[in-house]
């Protein structure tokens, strides 16, 4: 079975600094992985590198068989790779129901497969705000929302871009017990519905719970990849970062 | 080719005077926008402000220009203080900072020079020192006074403010919120009003580059326009954040500028430093020595 | 439950619901109404001031599409607004003959096209860059203007227009007015269907956060070209009847700072995010321009307009429009 992303030898300098070194990443069809790793060992910037926010240098990262080196953020969102910002970044000025056209018009649209027009798409923003427990707020504005319904705008913004692929980027961080298990159970729900995911967190309880798989980042570069209760106690993994 | 030889000489020689007058009229911008990123387009206006300052205290109270703009100094740095509360109040606080921000600095530099068309019309207004006329003559080339104070009005102001951000505690809180307000802001510290007083110095430069461009030329309130992207351009090319970049920036464009109008003439000159402004957007934007 | 929010969406619209053919039909027929009046009132001097409202109509909707809607502030109006002048003066010249509305095309196209090539050099850099490069461009296209002697460099050119309005009749003026009101309608009817459409929504996203933007498909640099170029292009239709309205061009009232003030003035007063604020801001403002030129002093006139504009930046930044808007909701 071909990966659905393959990333190799990922290397990612800013000046002087050495973000990422070598990194190698691997991700099934339908599979949960989990990455987790110290505050600054790259996570961020290995998300940016994969989805083109930022250009890698060295190494190359494929999505579903194909080079995606040099294609731009939008492109690559197109072919079906989608991120939510660890920092929730909606569109202001627009309503939730709005916030999820913008992927709709230019994302799945775009693919040309299926196009969604005029009330349809109205339809199927509120349908997804739904399915995030935001249906009664679309046509409120993001500065009216709570902490945790940001994020949930946030994750449901990136689902209505219908990804292969989603990468969560610590959507929970912050977010109380309960809500933690909300996100949570929302991102196997989607999982469920075929939906590769990647979760970078740094909330272990719920990195074990989801994870089918977890990978290790630190200082730039990945020291564990594997099963995640043998994983977590990897000497190593437990020197670096979950503490004696 | 001797003649034309002479020619060159003069102009890169002025070119470099001139070059030291221009870091003058840029520091003021190299602290709002290279350290601050508050795109201050109402800069030159301010300038001007400062010019007819040196002007009234030189024509009605007989001071030197100089001195008159150092009197009024504190007046600037206070307006500065003034500029960045409403500007923090208005945007940096709300994070609306690009359309409305810039609108509201077009809308400033606007407002100045039609506030100066009615005080003083469109006239040019000069001011008289020792050094207004008369060169300094050293065998070979001759330097004009009129150059020649400014120049080292430049160099420094320019030490100066590198000495005070590096050596005095306000200065290096200045050159921290430069590079890291988040960082600033985990220390308890106040970004906001660290970031005023470095706007109103930012102010304070402008009133001496105003004496320095009323020495080098008369002025006139529209004259601001032009300096926009002189000023832009020096900072652009030699990198936002480095003062000895702007200073190589400002001494280049001032040469390349006074080679234009030698040879191909002064109407010329004008888009040279905005032409080098766009080239250096579209090639290198990070500028010379920028971060 | 989600066809009742559905529902209520589609009540919301009511008015707004006029489709876009209906909206240039309406236009169509206030611009008639308006040509009418202002015959009616008979003086050349309605048919002047008229014409300078419906100018900065014009230009405040295409300053207004790059800016209020994509979020990328120009500042160089003068020079697209400019280059469509002086398109027309190198036409008067060349082919004395052609008719107004096509030179009012080939401006459209000359400043589009440098649109275009302005943002691919400065539009994949932050927005506050690409406006400082927009200051460059004004001074960079004037000094071309200046020392090309063709027009008339910086004596400038005289373009004596012909005595009679053709089609109409009357004073040429009126001619100009009606080229001004269909350029009025071609504007306004083309922000209102980007307003609606996913262009419209497209723009909506790279104002407000370009980066997610992207993430979210949005293709942000090709649709910040169309902008430039669409904006760009109306600046130079809204220049190219200027010589025949003022008879002598030269690059200092060309590339004037009033142009750049007031477009950027108007729409920032009127409201940026809706076709209505640049009209609202063009007529209120543009009126009290007339009103304080003649009574006071035309110096003193564009001082309040800059006082107004840093007043509304401040206090309100939603614009008259805006100010309405708020009460609805």
């Amino acid at each position: 079975m071909t990966a659905l992303l393959h990333v190799e030898g990922l290397g990612k300098r800013f000046g002087g600094f050495t973000a990422l070194q070598e990194v190698d990443l691997e991700v099934q069809p339908g599979e949960r992985l989990g990455l987790i790793g110290p505050n600054g060992s790259g996570k961020s910037t290995l998300v940016n590198c994969i989805c083109g926010t930022l250009h890698n240098e060295q190494g190359s990262v494929r999505f579903d068989g194909a080079p995606v080196n040099g294609l731009t953020a939008h492109q690559r969102t197109r072919l079906g790779l989608a991120r939510s910002f660890q920092l929730p970044r909606p569109f202001g000025s627009l309503t939730l129901a709005e916030n999820l056209r913008i992927p709709i018009l230019y994302a799945v649209n775009a693919r040309g497969r299926h196009s969604l027009s005029g009330p349809a798409i109205l339809t199927r923003c509120v349908e997804l705000l739904g399915q995030v427990g935001l249906g009664d707020k679309a046509h409120r504005l993001p500065r009216d929302l709570t902490q945790i319904e940001m994020r949930k705008l946030e994750l449901a913004r990136a689902m209505a871009a219908e990804p292969k692929l989603l990468i969560a980027d610590e959507a929970m961080a912050g977010l109380s017990h309960a809500e933690v298990d909300e996100i949570l159970a929302l991102l196997i729900r989607l999982n469920g519905q075929g939906v590769t995911v990647i979760m970078i967190e740094h909330i272990m309880r719920a990195v074990m719970a989801f994870s089918q798989r977890l990978a290790v980042l630190v200082a730039g570069r990945k020291i564990a990849d594997g099963d995640p209760k043998e994983v977590v106690r990897d000497p190593e993994v437990v020197r670096a970062y979950l503490g004696e | 080719m001797d003649a034309d030889a002479g020619l060159l000489i003069n102009a890169v020689v002025s070119g470099l005077l001139i070059g030291g007058f221009y870091a003058t009229v840029s520091i003021g911008v190299a602290i709002s926008f290279g350290m601050l990123d508050i795109v201050n387009i109402a800069h030159p206006a301010f300038i001007l402000l400062g010019s007819y300052a040196a002007f009234i205290g030189n024509t009605v109270f007989g001071i030197d220009p100089i001195l008159a703009t150092v009197i009024t100094l504190p007046a600037f740095y206070v307006l500065g203080l003034l500029a960045y509360q409403v500007y923090y109040v208005a945007f940096e606080r709300r994070d609306d900072q690009s359309l409305r921000g810039l609108s509201f600095f077009f809308g400033i530099l606007f407002i100045a020079e039609v506030g100066l068309i009615l005080a003083f019309g469109v006239d040019y207004r000069s001011v008289q020192a020792w050094y207004t006329t008369g060169n300094l003559n050293l065998g070979l080339i001759e330097l004009p006074w009129r150059l020649l104070v400014p120049f080292l009005l430049g160099l420094a102001m320019v030490a100066g403010l590198q000495l005070f951000l590096s050596r005095t505690f306000i200065g290096r809180a200045i050159q921290a919120v430069a590079q890291d307000q988040q960082a600033l802001r985990l220390m308890a510290a106040n970004p906001a009003k660290i970031k005023r007083i470095a706007f109103g110095l930012s102010f304070a430069t402008a009133a001496l580059g105003g004496a320095a461009l009323i020495i080098i030329q008369p002025v006139e309130p529209s004259l601001g326009r032009e300096y926009i992207g002189r000023i832009f351009a020096i900072c652009v090319l030699g990198g936002l954040g480095s003062f000895p970049g702007m200073v190589i920036a400002a001494v280049t464009l001032g040469v390349v500028e006074n080679i234009t109008a030698t040879f191909f003439g002064p109407s010329w000159a004008p888009a040279v430093s905005f032409g080098v402004l766009l080239i250096t957007l579209a090639v290198r934007p990070s500028g010379i020595l920028g971060r | 439950m989600v066809s009742s929010v559905v529902k209520a969406e589609e009540e919301r619209e009511g008015l707004r619901g006029l489709s876009n053919l209906a909206f240039i039909g309406a236009l169509i027929l206030a611009a008639v109404a308006i040509f009418g009046i202002t015959r009616w009132i008979g003086q050349s001097f309605a048919f002047f001031a008229a014409y300078v409202v419906a100018q900065y109509i014009v230009l405040g909707t295409a300053w207004n599409i790059l800016g209020g809607y994509t979020g990328y502030v120009n500042f160089g109006i003068a020079a697209f607004f400019a280059l469509g002048a002086y398109s027309s003066v190198v036409m008067h010249k060349l082919t004395p003959w052609m008719p107004l509305p096509v030179m009012v095309l080939v401006g459209g196209v000359m400043a589009g096209l440098v649109g275009l090539g302005m943002g691919y050099l400065t539009l994949r850099l932050r927005g506050v860059f690409f406006s400082i490069a927009t200051l460059a461009l004004a001074v960079v296209v004037q000094t071309l203007f200046t020392n090309w002697d063709f027009v008339g460099g910086a004596r400038g050119a005289y373009v004596v227009p012909p005595r009679f309005a053709p089609l109409i009749g009357g004073a040429y003026v009126e001619y100009l007015f009606i080229v001004m009101l269909g350029l009025c309608v071609a504007a306004l009817g083309t922000a209102r269907a980007i307003e609606r459409s996913a262009l419209g929504y497209g723009f909506a996203a790279i104002r407000d956060d370009e980066a997610a933007a992207e993430a979210s498909g949005v293709p942000t640099l090709r649709l910040k070209l169309i902008a430039t170029m669409l904006s760009g292009a109306f600046m130079g239709m809204a220049g190219a009847p200027l010589p025949y309205y003022v008879s002598y061009l030269d690059p200092a009232s060309g590339f004037n700072l009033n142009y750049a003030v007031n477009a950027i003035a108007m729409p920032l007063i009127g409201g940026t995010s809706s076709w209505l604020g640049p009209v609202v801001g063009a007529v209120l403002v543009g009126g009290l321009q007339q009103y304080v030129s003649v009574t006071i002093s035309s110096a003193v006139n564009v001082l309040i307009t800059g006082l107004l504009l840093v007043g509304f930046v401040v206090l309100a930044p939603q614009g008259i429009v805006g100010l309405f808007q708020r009460r609805r909701r």
